[in-house]
């Protein structure tokens, strides 16, 4: 190993090779304007979280100076963090998006949903989202999820047709050649859209900083009220921690990623900047998803059984 | 990875690759091999896998668990559909088409190669080359996937003779340079033991090559833009319409292949009108300059009608306008395809109304004979093709251009991707197809 890649590609026209943001960034771009080129009704998946900030930011740059052409639809919980909500809503206004919201508070008093035993409420977004996206009549919708996440994940389509229940099939997904995405899908089908498919963890970090792209405080380390259960660090709320046997302690932690509080673990962290948080992710042994995501460990397949019925 | 800084990770280069082997040949293990000797296997995707194993019976972790993703792969322990992997070493960045090697899932490979910068083809070192790996040399031909590496496994059960690689070697790459394929990388390895896969074999001193993952890290990923014709296709027109953009009109796109600059000459297809460009803005900045695979915006400096599926190319590199055209192509859906289909069309940004006028030849690629007018084509088939389009459309070879020179058919009732197709003649010395059945085989 004694080759640079510099000196490897010197003499073969390398001032023309992407760096790997680069190309990623391109391919998100093409990604997002052939949604624009192709579909009627697209909507933008949007937590508040680092992945769905990244596509927000994408998709300014690939219709600039000219607006995003797509709303944003959030799947409300009911158990945000804070500083999340206040983050959405300070994006909605400052680049006058439109914001759709599905709630499962709503569901949940409406009596449609019932709160499950171990009060998380991610198994139970799929419904109001499903709804939301056939009451709307969205016909394509951007999702932030990457196949480095999980192994269901790794299977799926940049485009993926879902039927007119919002299932995945992921025996019968369309072959996808080179750049040609297809788009076709009868009424009340829709085509979720993956443009950061191709991205990792450290991708999404790297670009974040390259981009200097504002995030809520929640993914830098700050001291936290928080308790364990199952290995993670929980944030004490109204979801219903901590139990009584749970001791809730003050922890200098931050977020890998931003769900429902109360299947969403923080990490012991001293990272308080973006360079700090990129060698911290760069040295780390343990998955984004296997760290901070309880309902990932129910059971080998808890990815692909949810994304079968709808979920994102 | 953590002596790496943040400078370095950002420098990398991507690489697209794909891996092309049937099950005994030790694909999941060197895959397995690659993801876990580069450190990219997380301690929690190794303990479930370990725990899975476990629940399974099994003595040692079983690293395949790691790359079948979905419960029918993990029961039936074959892989189904193509996975994509990801990985990275503080040289280069890469995307894994891992994709399943049985001849029904040839689709698959297609998939996979279809954006593969290069090929890693398994042989098992007791077998050499069979029919199989004919196959994965004929797809990756076909494919044009600019690097092909063959991988020689399972050297640990031939002694590590240095003459058992060299004569599959020899054979593999007549066989590899006789179907077009530009370079074919030979590769002695155990994926099981680990030797060349990661890490220099002690083994086989006689062997002076890289080690699978350095000829990944180091093989060239850009092009010589000088010899690509320019290509734009027009994907999406931004107009923002705004007090402070009130005249702007840029056509956005990603740049397929080749270069563009302000002040360049540029024609628009199939329409023909000629103008110049005034401006390009690479999302957002202005630039001089721009080449494939940027996403870029293009503003002209006449008022021409240009849309989405429109074409800009320079004016003194244009392509031909056609409504026919001859093709080799890769049937991917479970019905066939058959003559007088009607079908879509999609080419660049440009979706056609077309219909199937004639195959005149089928490929069998066990022993990449020839077979005349087979009437239809079948899921996993490869075979030539003539389409009518109901409007002209400016395709390249796709020996000059994998972008611009490839198409899909998708069935305008339901929506499903029929056919992969790629433009003009296939492989490097094309002869003319044949009526009659011949043994001089894959020349279609």
């Amino acid at each position: 190993m004694t080759t640079t890649v510099a000196e490897a590609e010197e003499g073969t026209g390398a001032p023309y090779a992407l760096s790997h943001l680069d190309a990623l960034e391109s391919e998100a771009v093409h990604i997002f304007r052939e949604v624009a080129g192709e579909f009627e009704n697209p909507v933008i998946l949007f937590s508040g979280g680092k992945d769905s900030i990244l596509m927000l930011h994408l998709a300014l740059k690939a219709f600039a100076p000219a607006a995003v052409p797509f709303s944003l639809l959030h799947v409300d919980t009911g158990h945000n963090f804070p500083e999340v909500l206040e983050y959405r809503d300070h994006v909605v206004a400052a680049h006058g998006l439109r914001l759709h919201v599905a709630s499962v508070q709503d569901y949940i008093d409406r009596g449609v949903l019932k709160e499950r035993p171990d009060g998380t409420r991610n198994p139970l977004q799929t419904l109001p989202l499903t709804e939301k996206i056939q009451a709307e009549k969205f016909d394509a919708v951007f999702g932030g999820g990457r196949r480095d996440e999980e192994k269901a994940r790794a299977k799926e389509r940049v485009f993926s047709l879902r039927d007119e229940f919002s299932q995945w099939d992921p025996r019968r997904q369309r072959p996808e050649l080179w750049n040609l995405y297809n788009g076709r899908h009868a009424p009340g089908e829709h085509v979720r859209v993956f443009p950061l498919s191709n991205w990792t963890e450290l991708d999404v970090w790297q670009y974040i900083a390259r981009e200097d792209i504002e995030l809520p405080q929640i993914y830098f380390a700050h001291e936290r009220e928080v308790f364990q259960r199952n290995g993670m660090w929980l944030t004490a709320g109204e979801w219903g921690g901590p139990k009584d046997d749970e001791r809730v302690e003050k922890r200098q932690v931050r977020y890998r990623t931003v769900g429902d509080m109360s299947c969403t673990g923080a990490v012991d962290s001293d990272a308080v900047t973006l360079d700090q948080v990129i060698t911290e992710i760069a040295a780390s042994r343990l998955t984004e998803r296997g760290a901070t995501r309880a309902d990932d460990k129910l059971s080998e397949a808890a990815m692909e059984d949810r994304k079968r019925e709808g979920y994102f | 990875m953590s002596t790496i800084t943040t400078e370095e990770l950002s420098a990398t280069t991507l690489l697209r690759f794909a891996t092309a082997g049937s099950v005994d040949d030790g694909k999941s293990t060197l895959v397995g091999r690659l993801l876990h000797d580069s450190k990219s296997v997380l301690t929690d995707q190794l303990e479930a896998v370990e725990r899975a194993s476990a629940s399974r019976g099994q003595e040692a972790p079983d690293l395949a668990l790691l790359t079948d993703g979905l419960r029918a792969e993990r029961e039936q322990g074959i892989t189904i559909d193509v996975a994509y992997r990801y990985f990275a070493t503080p040289r280069r960045r890469f995307i894994l088409a891992d994709t399943p090697g049985h001849v029904q899932y040839t689709r698959n490979m297609v998939t996979g190669a279809s954006t593969a910068e290069l090929t890693v083809i398994l042989v098992d070192a007791r077998n050499g080359v069979v029919e199989q790996t004919r196959r994965h040399a004929a797809i990756a031909a076909l494919l044009r996937v600019p690097h092909v590496v063959l991988a020689v496994n399972k050297m640990d059960l031939v002694a590590y003779e240095e003459s058992v690689f060299a004569a599959i070697a020899e054979e593999f790459t007549a066989y590899a340079t006789e179907l077009g394929v530009p370079e074919v990388t030979a590769i002695p390895i155990s994926a099981l033991a680990g030797d060349n896969v990661v890490e220099p074999s002690a083994k086989m001193d006689w062997y002076g090559g890289p080690t699978v993952l350095e000829h990944l890290e180091t093989v060239p990923v850009s092009h010589d833009l000088a010899h690509c014709h320019a290509r734009l296709p027009v994907q999406y027109v931004i107009r923002p319409q705004t007090a402070e953009h009130p005249d702007y009109r840029g056509y956005a796109g990603q740049i397929a292949a080749g270069t563009f600059r302000v002040g360049d000459p540029v024609t628009i297809l199939p329409s023909g009108r000629t103008t110049t460009i005034s401006a390009i803005d690479l999302l957002g900045e202005p630039v001089d300059v721009a080449w494939t695979t940027q996403s870029v915006t293009v503003l002209l400096t006449d008022d021409v009608d240009v849309s989405r599926g429109d074409l800009i190319v320079p004016t003194k590199d244009a392509p031909a306008t056609t409504q026919d055209v001859e093709a080799t192509v890769c049937h991917v859906a479970d019905a066939p395809l058959t003559v007088g289909h009607r079908v879509l069309l999609k080419h660049g940004t440009r979706t056609v109304k077309a219909i199937v006028k004639d195959i005149p030849s089928r490929l069998t690629l066990d022993d990449l004979s020839l077979h005349p007018h087979p009437g239809q084509l079948v899921a996993n088939d490869i075979g030539r093709v003539k389409i009518r389009t109901a409007e002209p459309l400016p395709v390249d070879s796709y020996a000059d251009s994998r972008r611009t020179g490839s198409f899909i058919l998708i069935d305008p009732s339901d929506g499903t991707t029929l056919t992969a197709g790629m433009v003009g003649e296939s492989f490097a010395t094309p002869e003319p197809v044949k009526d009659a059945a011949d043994d001089d085989g894959w020349d279609f």
